[in-house]
């Protein structure tokens, strides 16, 4: 699409840990937020614990960390919006699509209309699109 | 590094950001502003207000390019451009005012 970008490199990070206790989840979003500026073709995928992060209504008072799950909501801002979640991983730890943060992005090719970043898939159609990437980041 | 405020000593870092967030206020903006060379007009304010809201929502400082799309928006077109924004903040509308705003530095800033 861009001559002066070179080409345009699909790039997908998988997340699959807790969001604290570790410093992954927040390193992974970072990564994430900064390597947007770069107008490569970004996915996010949330397996595991790492479904954990995308939960809605997070309280860290008790661990004394940011709760940093509003900036999720930011991703749409920065163009990310496919935001791919393991069926598997959310079904194993009894959750569903309604207990995640609504994500949300704005369709530059659809008169900006709201839509949802939140692709809920089974572990199969994950595997398929893992082989269709360029570069995985595994965090 | 360290501002002076009505009579506090304000901790910043070597670039000028705030140490602690907690420590802004207007007038603590206004200080920054100066060491800045800026002149705070409304034009300024409704830029570093903006920030703030993002971050009170967001908890991160938008990369430039996300805040000018953001500013568009709620401001309109016409404020809504780099040229607009980089004249109110000749050193870069996310960083410096960022700065004045007493947020750290934007996310996404390389």
């Amino acid at each position: 699409m861009s001559d002066e970008g070179g080409t345009i490199k699909k790039f997908m990070y998988v997340n699959r840990k807790a969001p604290y206790g570790t410093i992954y989840a927040l390193e992974s979003l970072e990564v994430v937020l900064i390597g947007a500026a770069f107008d490569q073709d970004v996915s996010l995928a949330f397996v595991d614990d790492g479904v954990y992060q995308l939960v809605k209504g997070q309280n860290t008072k008790g661990v004394g960390m940011k709760n940093f799950s509003p900036t999720y909501n930011a991703l749409g801002d920065y163009d990310v919006n496919k935001i791919y979640v393991e069926k598997e991983s959310l079904d194993a730890r009894g959750l569903t699509v309604d207990d995640l943060l609504p994500l949300k992005y704005e369709d530059e090719d659809d008169d900006w209309a709201e839509k949802d970043s939140i692709c809920v898939i089974s572990s199969a159609e994950l595997a398929k699109l893992f082989d269709q990437q360029d570069v995985v980041f595994s965090f | 590094m360290a501002l002076e405020v009505g009579g506090k000593t304000i901790e910043t870092d070597e670039e000028g950001y705030l140490v602690n967030r907690d420590d802004w206020s207007q007038q603590v903006a206004e200080a920054i502003a100066v060491a800045e060379n800026l002149d705070m007009t409304e034009n300024h304010w409704e830029v570093v207000n903006f920030l703030r809201e993002y971050y009170e929502e967001y908890q991160i400082a938008p990369a430039v390019r996300v805040l000018t799309k953001a500013i568009g928006k709620k401001l309109g077109k016409d404020k809504g451009n780099s040229k607009y924004l980089y004249e109110l903040f000749p050193y870069g509308p996310a960083k410096q005012a960022c700065k004045i705003a007493g947020l750290p530095k934007p996310t996404g800033c390389v």
